[in-house]
């Protein structure tokens, strides 16, 4: 298809080629001088400034008081990775259950069910009804309130229906047959048989919770429950670390080291799946266009 | 439930309790999700009423029951501050600049790519690209901070080389939002191509072979073909677009916004924030809340509307 027929579009060709090449690395040198910024200490921010795409010498300064000192790391990275764990298999036992009802057909109520969901898509209580119950039942404050709140995504929750509805009718009928319940078909039949959609789901929960930040930070007040996205946003508008100890360090690095360091290892778990989960990203805005 | 037309009165009843019954394990698998939705979704919405009554933080679940209404006395503090215009202007301001801007570099760059000869390098450029998508906005709102940074930032390390002063940019009222609108186009241009490379590809290739064999050159074929080819997608899109035109960016801003550009960044969604969690007037935040949530669902019923109006099966 593609044919060069004429030098205009050749050097067309090039130039876009150029124009492109320039372009991912607008994506990519920002991060880059993030993580250079992260490993220089004092003396050469002090003559270089913290924009370096290259240090001269690395130091692990900022690394080190982020892993040793009295900064939330710890902690930050422990709510994360439970949120991330316990979060979503919540969400996926509480979509998939419902999902696989909504998905039944000729099940008397589904439609009103699916409505009384569907309701919530463009309907919300907003900010201030929402916080009054979540601190009213007494969640603020507790692990719970970066979980519970957020168990199902109506979003989620239809287009897993939609995946089950796809599935063949005559296999679930023949366990239901055999005098399965409905939630031994869901687990021995309708489960199997969309692992690979289930899965794909699930890292949208995992991917949402590990960045997620407004919710905990609205909800949490103790900094020694922060998911590791608020401690990083803590460190960036306050430019230092809570609790910070004496720290056997040589030299304080930067408060731009410190800064970026946290911004480095909070974005690393993600840009280490990043490569092996983009494609179930790009198929979900696909599905999330052609149906909802 | 279908069975409710029947002339029978007591029919209707047995027959409803027959088939739940029937059905029973169905309906209790989906008990949990649905309890869900109830308690997180719709008691906050009868919620809601905190905007007609008198709440403070210090009141009960009871207060909200039970207090008095006070009527539209929220909605009339809203409407007649000064500030409200403000804040309304913002949000439509800033969103709009945002949809310009990310919107039609979304389009222009699916081209470019589309025009990339070597699929690896194709590959690699997309996946470059989509790479800010996956970033949460605090690591976002940390990068444009460190760029931006009068301690040895980037774009300041520039204005020194050419003698410049360094400048404190995200606290300058006339910076603010076109930084909030290029940090918008960093992460989400790439992310944004995806739909329009994706009916790039459905476009039947005949139709360029043709177009080759009249003589049509890659700029005409691009004009002809690729572009009338993805007009659905850009319409449809577009339309969608203008339905969330109430949110600019809710938590971008919240993170790198301060009191100094408060006039130009201020939106809807800031000011129930400030005013309901940092202020603690809860019913007066909740009616803006409201306000905000009403005609946002107006403008997404309207333009879902107008897309099935033009043969889209709408998001719903």
């Amino acid at each position: 298809m593609y044919l060069q027929r004429s030098r205009g579009e050749a050097l067309f060709s090039v130039f876009n080629i150029v124009f492109l090449v320039a372009l991912s690395l607008t994506f990519v040198v920002p991060f880059m001088s993030i993580i250079s910024t992260s490993l220089i200490g004092i003396e050469e921010w002090a003559r270089r400034g913290a924009f370096i795409l290259f240090p001269q010498k690395i130091e692990f300064g900022a690394y080190q008081i982020l892993f040793t000192g009295g900064s939330r790391l710890a902690t930050g990275f422990f709510y994360s990775l439970a949120r991330v764990l316990v979060g979503t298999a919540l969400n996926l036992f509480f979509t998939a259950t419902l999902a696989y009802v909504l998905a039944r057909r000729g099940l008397p109520g589904r439609v009103s069910m699916t409505l009384f969901v569907f309701v919530t898509m463009v309907i919300s209580g907003g900010l201030i009804p929402t916080f009054f119950l979540i601190d009213r039942i007494g969640l603020t404050n507790t692990f719970w309130s970066m979980v519970i709140p957020f168990l199902v995504s109506p979003w989620n929750m239809l287009i897993m229906r939609n995946f089950f509805m796809a599935l063949p009718e005559s296999l679930e009928e023949a366990a239901i047959i055999d005098g399965a319940t409905p939630l031994q078909t869901l687990v021995k039949i309708v489960l199997p048989l969309s692992t690979a959609s289930i899965a794909t789901i699930g890292l949208f929960y995992a991917v949402w919770h590990w960045n997620e930040w407004f919710y905990a930070f609205l909800y949490i007040n103790d900094t020694i429950k922060l998911p590791l996205q608020v401690v990083l946003r803590n460190i960036l508008t306050a430019g230092m670390i809570e609790d910070t100890e004496m720290i056997p360090i040589d030299q304080f690095p930067p408060a731009q080291s410190l800064k970026t360091a946290m911004i480095v290892v909070t974005v690393t778990p993600i840009l280490c799946v990043y490569p092996f989960i983009q494609r179930y990203f790009v198929k979900g805005v696909m599905i999330g266009s052609i149906k909802g | 439930m279908t069975d409710t037309a029947l002339p029978v009165a007591r029919t209707p009843r047995r027959s409803l309790l027959t088939t739940l019954h029937r059905h029973r394990l169905f309906y209790l698998l989906a008990v949990p999700g649905l309890l869900y939705f109830l308690i997180f979704h719709y008691l906050p919405i009868y919620g809601i009423i905190i905007a007609f009554k008198d709440i403070s933080p210090f009141s009960t679940v009871g207060d909200v029951i039970t207090k008095p209404f006070v009527g539209l006395k929220w909605f009339r503090q809203l409407f007649e501050s000064f500030y409200f215009w403000q804040i309304m202007r913002n949000t439509v301001w800033i969103s709009f600049l945002k949809l310009v801007s990310v919107f039609p570099a979304s389009i222009a760059l699916a081209l470019l790519i589309n025009e990339v000869p070597f699929v690896r390098l194709k590959r690699i450029i997309q996946t470059v690209s989509y790479v800010p998508h996956f970033f949460s906005m605090v690591v976002v709102a940390g990068i444009v901070m460190s760029l931006l940074t009068t301690e040895g930032g980037l774009i300041n390390q520039i204005i020194a080389l050419f003698g410049g002063e360094p400048h404190m940019f995200l606290g300058d009222p006339g910076q603010f939002r076109g930084i909030l609108v290029l940090t918008t186009l960093w992460q989400e241009v790439g992310w944004g191509t995806i739909l329009f490379l994706a009916a790039i590809s459905n476009i039947d290739p005949q139709l360029y072979e043709a177009a080759v064999i009249d003589g049509a050159g890659k700029w005409r074929q691009t004009w002809h073909i690729t572009l009338p080819g993805i007009t659905f997608v850009i319409v449809i899109l577009l339309i969608f677009r203008i339905g969330g035109l109430l949110n600019a960016g809710f938590e971008q801003i919240l993170l790198l916004y301060s009191p100094p550009v408060y006039e130009v960044a201020d939106i809807l969604d800031t000011y129930v924030y400030r005013s309901g969690i940092e202020s603690l007037k809860y019913s007066f935040a909740t009616a803006v809340g409201l306000f905000k949530a009403l005609l946002a669902a107006a403008l997404l019923l309207g333009s879902n509307v107008v897309a099935k109006r033009l043969g889209h099966t709408g998001i719903w």
